[in-house]
């Protein structure tokens, strides 16, 4: 059995898509060059107030309650693209038929799916959640499937040796809609008009013979087709992993407050896409068309803003996903109305985690994402994160990298015992102790002067005896022990060579002694109180 | 009708007796009393709060102190400079990472030395590290991000009162970073780093911060550790050290007593290396009581490269 997923006016129903206010309402899409504009889909609604296709812009003004839409490639395409996921979240074998129509191979779902009634139905309700209303039809073959789904609106199921029954009160026009090309269907829908062939039960009732020698194989397989009875495979659709959405706007937006609206829809598409392929998301790439300003001297070239989100862990949730965007645009804001959105996504398996009793605790990939966002926003770009050292002689040289800490394995009795031997094996009994007995004690640390502090150095026999630091007051007196110097420099094949020589020195506070690291810059020859030992 | 047994008491000579109230009234109390326990929980059915799980410190000495710092509680740290609490903040961060527990460090002056932080043991991957930055108005007041380097010269009123500004500005980071951290959940141990902000600004640190930080932390497997000059949390703090400042180990002299001469035959490998830290344990309001007295020292031992 085979089934199609066919969207009735597919133009309309992409802007309807992106914009849910307007179902209900007559909208009409129009395409051309204004001021020559002319209709070229529209829905039910618009065809029950007499709106036809074709109709130019002057002659819809007529109608005050028809919406008006410019066509959008761009949402169809990603509108076709929901489609296929739809489909692709039931069967692997699918058929990328035309714009806003699928077919899909349904052999063997129903042991795992259910009877094929439900099947059709949860279809419906899939392609519903992405906010497509689509006409799902089941029947023997493809070709049948496709005919029904055109024909006959809602949820279809022709059971075998029923087609020519069922397809009997569709009009002509409706097979020659699905089958025929623009010119030929004109063609044949003339030749059926002189015959006085309305339906499709009266061309299934034609004698064969006759019809052919009149209209050769073509008339014969549009007979077959009539009766439902013509049969081909599936011409197999492999759909690269491409998730993305966009939005063309009538009017540019200028807050950030209505993007993050649209932004959230398009985000929800875009996660349930991904949910129906078994993908998480591990980048958003999010592309704003900005409005040119009077400024720019070349009016062809776009002025596109863009923002990548590289996230730690692949993630599904729309909300979470929303407020990292949000939080990035709030740091790094367009600066000019918005006329197009486009978001990418770059699939990965989504992460599994296996829980355990014993494991030591850890935040949630999510919430951490969003706190470090919060974070960077109170503090700064770049100054929230973990430190890491770089492979220079350079003193203080490290970079700040993302914080993406790796969840810990519970290891097993068994693995633990194993990694213990090992250990033993390789290290010795007393290597163990020392180093056990090692990380019970501290290590002196020194804290930086972030930036270091100026100093005015009294030198005597090559050894600083007074020191006086304006910026801190406290930094001031006779130097009581002194060691150094430590010389190093480096980088000299660079443009940024370095000399400098360190000293270690205590200086008397008012009722501790406190030690500080002096550092002479051999370039500059200034002196700077560099940190504190604590 | 009979005189009160005061009366005829006091005109008797017989000591001052107050009267025995009426048997209705005490028949009366004695059912108030009994429904008392269906309002009021007797003390022998009062929820016996149990004692907070304790971590390891990493210094042996500290343990056998306090027993650890323990989880869902204040820990402070106070000291002056070199007196050897950064390194006892860093030898927590590298034990609780080692267990593989993440650490996060609110930097309130941006003072952590990586080196330092990787020689005592730290896993930097499982440290977050923020940095937080002073406000630095150009001409008259701008955007936050870290200062220039300092010029040479001497600080007018009007920078001493930006000075301070910038001061108050970390502090509101701090507190801000420091709510979200607590609300994420997650972390082992959050160690807020005040030690080179001046005390007069560290204490307009309202105590309501601290009783929300308080709040916030308990019941959580969550270390709050603050490093400082001075005791700035009150009564929030569970626990509080005071690190009493050095003396040389082959001297055995506090630094604060040893003359200028004295001071320069010691070498740098003895002044820096088996440094002897006291700590001195002001306060532990846990269930369980201090293992001995309230002091303790320790040794550090210096980073030697290769």
């Amino acid at each position: 059995m085979f089934a199609c997923l066919h969207i009735s006016d597919f133009p309309v129903e992409a802007i309807i898509r992106c914009e849910p206010e307007l179902r209900g309402r007559a909208v009409a899409v129009l395409i051309g060059k204004s001021p020559l504009e002319k209709v070229m889909a529209l829905n039910e609604k618009a065809r029950q107030i007499g709106v036809e296709i074709g109709a130019t812009k002057a002659q819809l003004e007529a109608w005050e309650e028809l919406i008006l839409r410019t066509r959008s490639e761009a949402q169809e395409n990603s509108a076709h693209a929901a489609l296929l996921d739809c489909a692709q979240s039931f069967s692997p074998e699918v058929e990328d038929t035309a714009l806003g129509t699928v077919l899909l191979n349904l052999a063997g779902l129903e042991p795992l799916l259910g009877p094929l009634q439900k099947i059709a139905q949860d279809l419906a309700q899939r392609a519903l959640r992405m906010d497509l209303e689509a006409n799902v039809a089941v029947a023997t073959n493809p070709d049948a499937a496709l005919l029904a789904a055109h024909g006959f609106g809602g949820v279809t199921l022709i059971p075998e040796g029923h087609e020519a029954e069922r397809f009997g009160e569709l009009p002509v026009d409706v097979l020659l809609q699905c089958f025929s090309s623009g010119t030929d269907e004109a063609r044949w829908l003339e030749t059926f008009d002189r015959w006085g062939i309305r339906n499709l039960r009266a061309l299934a009732g034609l004698p064969e013979i006759p019809l052919c020698e009149r209209l050769g194989q073509q008339g014969l397989h549009l007979q077959k087709l009539a009766r439902g009875a013509a049969t081909r495979d599936l011409q197999l659709f492999e759909s690269p992993l491409i998730f993305e959405e966009d939005i063309e706007l009538e009017y540019p937006i200028m807050l950030l407050e209505p993007l993050a609206f649209l932004l959230n829809r398009m985000l929800e598409q875009v996660c349930a896409r991904l949910g129906a392929r078994a993908r998480a998301a591990q980048e958003l790439k999010l592309e704003l068309e900005l409005v040119k300003s009077a400024e720019d001297c070349d009016p062809d070239q776009s002025t596109t803003f863009t923002r990548t989100l590289r996230l730690p862990v692949p993630m599904l949730d729309a909300k979470v996903l929303l407020k990292l965007l949000q939080l990035d645009l709030q740091a790094h804001p367009p600066g000019a109305p918005i006329l197009k959105i486009h978001l990418a996504a770059e699939p990965a398996r989504p992460r599994s985690t296996q829980n355990g009793l014993f494991l030591p605790v850890f935040p949630e990939p999510e919430k951490l994402e969003l706190t470090l966002a919060r974070i960077t926003g109170i503090v700064g770009e770049g100054r929230a994160g973990a430190a890491e050292l770089l492979g220079t002689h350079r003193e203080g040289a490290f970079q700040m990298q993302p914080f993406a800490p790796v969840v810990p394995e519970e290891k097993t009795s068994a693995r633990r015992k194993k990694d213990i031997a090992v250990q033993v094996e390789d290290d010795g009994p007393n290597r163990i102790a020392e180093s056990a007995q090692e990380k019970m004690t501290a290590v002196i640390a020194l804290r930086l002067f972030r930036p270091r502090l100026r100093a005015v150095v009294n030198v005597q026999d090559g050894k600083p005896v007074k020191l006086k630091c304006l910026v801190r007051k406290e930094i001031a007196g006779e130097i009581v022990w002194t060691a150094g110097p430590w010389r190093s420099s480096g980088d000299w094949s660079e443009q940024e060579g370095w000399s400098r020589e360190e000293w270690d020195i205590a200086l008397q506070a008012e009722s501790e002694m406190v030690l500080y690291r002096l550092v002479e810059d051999k370039l500059s020859r200034d002196w700077w109180v560099e940190g504190v030992y604590d | 009708m009979s005189a009160s047994p005061v009366f005829s008491s006091a005109a008797s000579g017989r000591p001052f007796l107050f009267p025995a109230p009426a048997e209705g009234l005490l028949w009366q109390r004695l059912e108030a009393l009994r429904k008392l326990p269906a309002r009021v929980t007797p003390a022998s059915h009062l929820e016996v709060r149990p004692a907070p799980e304790m971590v390891s410190s990493g210094i042996r000495e500290l343990d056998a102190l306090t027993g650890g710092f323990p989880r869902g509680c204040l820990t402070e740290i106070c000291g002056p400079a070199s007196s050897g609490r950064t390194s006892m903040l860093l030898s927590a961060l590298a034990h609780t990472t080692h267990r593989g527990e993440v650490c996060a460090l609110v930097d309130a002056s941006d003072t952590l030395d990586p080196a330092s932080a990787v020689a005592a043991g730290v896993e930097m991957g499982r440290l977050l590290w923020v940095r937080c930055g002073k406000a630095v108005r150009s001409s008259r007041f701008s955007v936050l991000s870290p200062s220039p380097e300092h010029s040479f010269g001497k600080l007018t009123t009007e920078k001493v009162r930006a000075e301070r500004r910038g001061w108050e500005s970390q502090l509101e980071q701090v507190l801000k970073v420091t709510d979200l951290l607590l609300q994420s959940h997650g972390f082992g141990m959050i160690a807020l780093d005040l030690g080179d902000i001046p005390v007069r600004s560290a204490r307009q640190i309202p105590l309501a911060s601290w009783f929300r930080f308080r709040r916030a932390v308990e019941h959580t497997p969550t270390v709050l550790l603050v490093l400082e000059q001075q005791p700035i949390a009150g009564s929030c703090s569970s626990v509080l050290l005071k690190v009493t400042g050095h003396r040389s180990a082959v001297t055995g002299k506090r630094f604060s007593v040893l003359s200028s001469l004295a001071a320069n035959h010691l070498t740098h490998t003895e002044l820096l290396d088996q440094f002897e830290i006291g700590v001195e344990l002001l306060r532990l309001r846990l269930e369980r009581k201090p293992a001995r007295s309230v002091m303790t020292s320790f040794h550090s031992r210096a980073a030697w490269a290769g």
